[in-house]
């Protein structure tokens, strides 16, 4: 009975604990929240979660207080990622379809540099992309950062897909040979319609991904406020504005964290499964 | 034409966008980026060989050096306390807690979040000389607290907690690692007398070496890397005093601020190079420790 007891104490003490861990790690985010609805005074000078006159000013004032409003560079980068995403999952499907499932000569070798290139850091090519996408008069544009995703460039991408395929059972396959299907109509009447988890997961963390992709927006989206997304507006935001500011710049910095949190409730399950099998950056 | 031939040409064009991105995107610009290491170009005029001058330039260069100084420290600061508390709580949470599908949720929110420039702005609020920590530290009785990002002293330290905070990805792959162990090996160890103690370093750590190596390399390699939070603290220039001075933040104002293309060129075939070592070093290491 007292076994049973000190068991029960124990587990009711490291929910406790990591409850406690908890609310220290996400108070900032709390944090954030309530201060998006403060003003500025109160900021700097109130501790209390919750605003003495909740104020949607900072949300209104910040939306316009760049040239340009913020819809326009929530606009940008919808249509960024929308068209990373389209890139991403057409590519890398296409790709891994041949690295799980055909036979081909020098395959050893090119999935070895496909693994390869996975943990090369893109400095490693930015500056001669750069020139070439200059030479090209892309930069201003989304297509140096939009065009290697249609390239699958994004390897890792490749890998989780050629890691889904695996796990399809070749039986299909032989199936469907037997039926006379060659390998274009078993790619896309066998193995794309059991693909949809895998090609979800693709989908949602180049969304979240590209959302958060701070360097390469900034390389090529950061020289004209027509073309800002997201993360170059908020960044024009700190430069341009004084601290007297700091109620707008956190209730846009929220804004733009909206649409990942809204993907992550939404997908949870799938995209923890996802980094659990294989092992997502972060 | 026979089948085998037939699936080969079929794999090819299955395969064309990625060859044409692994040419065109991948090994032509490190190979011209090699190239460009050993010139120097500004982007108007054409490049001018120089041989080995930018790379003799970076090593006299305090501030370069100051860089890799720096991405040094947050890299062996940021990578084993990271990996050290996403083993921890991935432990903790194993024991068989009825919320653990949430409690991963939420430990997870930091990591998905964290690489963004709005939350890079929410660490400079926070932990400004005015900021909400300090605040805090206040009101608990600490009088006169550091102004953490805006003192050379402690700024870098602070951006090891930002990355630190973002545990939550490896130790989702922690627990995954853990749960794939089977019960009957702790049942043994319980039957041998082992302790929750022992059983942890005699049974589970062993167990989940391959993963350490995994998540280590992985966390090292964009510890490297780290760029937004750097650029956003500092407001691009690496201050105070450049003790946020990030490696790829000096490479960023460097090649594309000043236009030193060939300099640039030459600091990134240097990372790639380090980054290669460290990574051929960690699985070299890994037969001593890898279970």
């Amino acid at each position: 009975m007292t076994r049973v007891r000190s068991r029960l104490s124990v587990y009711a003490l490291i929910n406790v604990a990591i409850i406690a861990a908890l609310v220290v790690m996400l108070y900032p985010l709390i944090w954030m929240l309530s201060a998006s609805f403060k003003t500025g005074y109160e900021i700097f000078h109130s501790l209390s979660l919750l605003p003495q006159a909740p104020t949607l000013d900072n949300y209104i004032s910040g939306w316009t207080a760049l040239r340009l409003p913020f819809g326009v560079f929530f606009m940008n980068s919808v249509v960024l990622c929308a068209a990373a995403v389209l890139g991403n999952t057409i590519s890398c499907t296409l790709a891994a379809f041949a690295f799980a499932r055909l036979r081909f000569p020098l395959k050893r070798v090119l999935f070895a540099v496909m693994l390869m290139t996975i943990m090369l850091p893109f400095h490693a090519t930015i500056v001669p992309q750069f020139v070439l996408y200059e030479h090209l008069g892309w930069v201003g544009t989304i297509l140096p950062i939009v065009a290697p995703k249609f390239l699958a460039v994004d390897a890792f991408f490749v890998f989780l897909l050629v890691q889904f395929i695996r796990n399809i059972p070749t039986s299909l396959d032989d199936a469907a040979k037997i039926d006379g299907c060659g390998p274009f109509r078993l790619f896309y009447w066998v193995i794309l319609p059991l693909l949809t988890p895998a090609l979800a997961t693709t989908a949602i963390f180049t969304f979240i991904f590209t959302w958060n992709d701070f360097f390469s927006q900034l390389l090529y989206l950061g020289n004209s406020v027509s073309s800002y997304t997201v993360p170059v507006a908020l960044r024009a935001f700190i430069d341009a504005t004084s601290l007297s500011s700091w109620p707008q710049t956190l209730a846009m910095s929220l804004l733009s964290l909206l649409p990942i949190i809204g993907f992550f409730m939404a997908f949870q399950r799938l995209l923890v499964e996802g980094i659990s099998t294989t092992g997502l950056k972060g | 034409m026979s089948e085998a031939a037939r699936e080969g040409i079929a794999a090819y064009l299955f395969l064309l966008p990625w060859l044409v991105g692994l040419f065109g995107l991948t090994l032509g610009p490190m190979l011209a980026s090699l190239l460009l290491s050993f010139t120097h170009y500004d982007l108007l005029s054409p490049p001018r060989w120089v041989g080995l001058r930018n790379f003799q330039l970076l090593l006299s260069d305090d501030r370069y050096l100051h860089a890799v100084r720096v991405t040094l420290t947050y890299v062996v600061l940021e990578v084993p306390l990271k990996l050290a508390f996403a083993l921890l709580l991935a432990v903790v949470l194993n024991r068989g807690l009825r919320a653990v599908g949430l409690y991963r949720a939420l430990f997870y929110v930091p990591s998905l979040l964290g690489g963004s420039a709005a939350i890079a702005i929410l660490w400079r609020q926070i932990f400004g000389g005015d900021g909400m920590a300090n605040m805090v530290l206040a009101s608990l009785g600490w009088r006169h607290p550091p102004a953490w990002l805006q003192d050379p002293g402690y700024a870098l330290y602070t951006l090891v907690a930002l990355g630190v905070w973002q545990f939550g990805s490896p130790m989702v792959i922690f627990l995954a690692g853990i749960r794939q162990i089977p019960r009957e090996f702790y049942d043994a160890a319980r039957v041998d007398g082992a302790g929750r103690v022992s059983q942890f370093f005699r049974l589970t750590l062993p167990l989940l070496t391959p993963l350490i190596l995994f998540n280590f390399i992985l966390q090292m390699v964009y510890a490297f890397q780290t760029f937004t939070p750097a650029f956003i603290v500092s407001g691009g220039n690496g201050s105070p005093v450049d003790s946020t001075l990030f490696y790829t933040l000096y490479l960023y104002n460097e090649a594309f601020g000043n236009l030193h293309m060939g300099y640039g060129a030459a600091m990134a075939w240097i990372l790639l190079v380090v980054i290669a070592f460290s990574t051929a070093a960690v699985f070299a290491s890994s037969r001593y420790w890898v279970f």
